[in-house]
């Protein structure tokens, strides 16, 4: 592996609203970037992707681009923390980027920012790691 | 002068977006803020998503309804499973309380339902289903008219 960049992305049939991820790994660190809406329904696909990717490629660490996520409800929160909880078990760090206010208020509520770092970009994300 | 809607579907996850677009439409007419039409929709989701989750454990027989009542500023919405009720409401309402921490659910439904609107009625019985009684005032548009 290396340094190679893999790409995972799932497109979404257009004009339904739904969940898209795209997945890319540098080194041990696993990029997430969500675009459309996360909640019980999509929460599923995007456990299995993850999880996957995460085993398979020996994953330490877990940058999660939120940009583009025009919706999220307590079921997101679940499987971040379930994302959180597998990357913990191998010491990695989760770092959560490009947040918006209304998903902020919820990782606020759910004191979930004591575990994830946050940082205002990608790029700052991928510094706080070691890895930019 | 008030208008109301009711709204019947199978409780299949796929029908969590249909849920809370379809009543954040019908809310729309009281011209709310992007950040109360959010909160509606996240209570509606997670409403819904209970309703499907823990009410029918996922049976998609099981029908979800939604009754929304609107006058003036002030939303009713009534979210209303005939499932399998909850056992302990005092439980279920505590932050990160959770039944089902296997299928990696955060238990916080109910603390962002109670925090995102005014007042939140919980009406369950054991073997017969909950009702989830939801108000809010939207206060924006009457702060403008002032």
């Amino acid at each position: 592996m290396g340094s190679e960049l893999t790409h995972y992305t799932r497109l979404r049939r257009p004009g339904i609203v739904s969940l898209n991820i795209e997945m890319e790994t540098k080194h041990a660190v696993l990029c997430i970037r969500l675009s459309g809406e996360l909640d019980h329904h999509t929460a599923d696909e995007l456990r299995e992707q993850a999880t996957a990717v995460i085993e398979k490629n020996d994953i330490r660490h877990i940058v999660l681009n939120l940009e583009q996520l025009s919706f999220m409800d307590s079921s997101g929160l679940g499987v971040i923390l379930g994302r959180y909880k597998q990357i913990k078990q191998v010491h990695g760090e989760m770092v959560v980027c490009a947040i918006s206010p209304a998903i902020q208020r919820l990782f606020d509520m759910s004191g979930l920012f004591k575990i994830i770092k946050m940082e205002p970009t990608e790029e700052f994300a991928l510094q706080r790691l070691g890895v930019a | 002068m008030k208008n109301e809607m009711d709204l019947q579907f199978s409780a299949l996850s796929q029908n969590e977006s249909f849920a809370r677009v379809t009543v954040a439409a019908f809310i729309a007419q009281l011209d709310p803020t992007m950040d109360e039409l959010t909160e509606i929709k996240t209570v509606v989701s997670e409403a819904v998503t209970n309703a499907i989750i823990h009410g029918y454990e996922n049976d998609p027989n099981g029908v979800v309804y939604i009754h929304v009542s609107v006058e003036d500023s002030l939303i009713d919405m009534t979210i209303k499973d005939v499932g399998l009720g909850i056992v302990d409401v005092e439980e279920a309402r505590q932050p990160l309380f959770t039944t089902k921490p296997d299928l990696e659910r955060s238990g916080m439904g109910f603390t962002i339902m109670e925090n995102f609107m005014d007042e939140v009625e919980i009406r369950t019985q054991p073997g017969r289903g909950t009702e989830v009684k939801l108000r809010k005032h939207l206060n924006s548009s009457k702060m403008l008219c002032n």
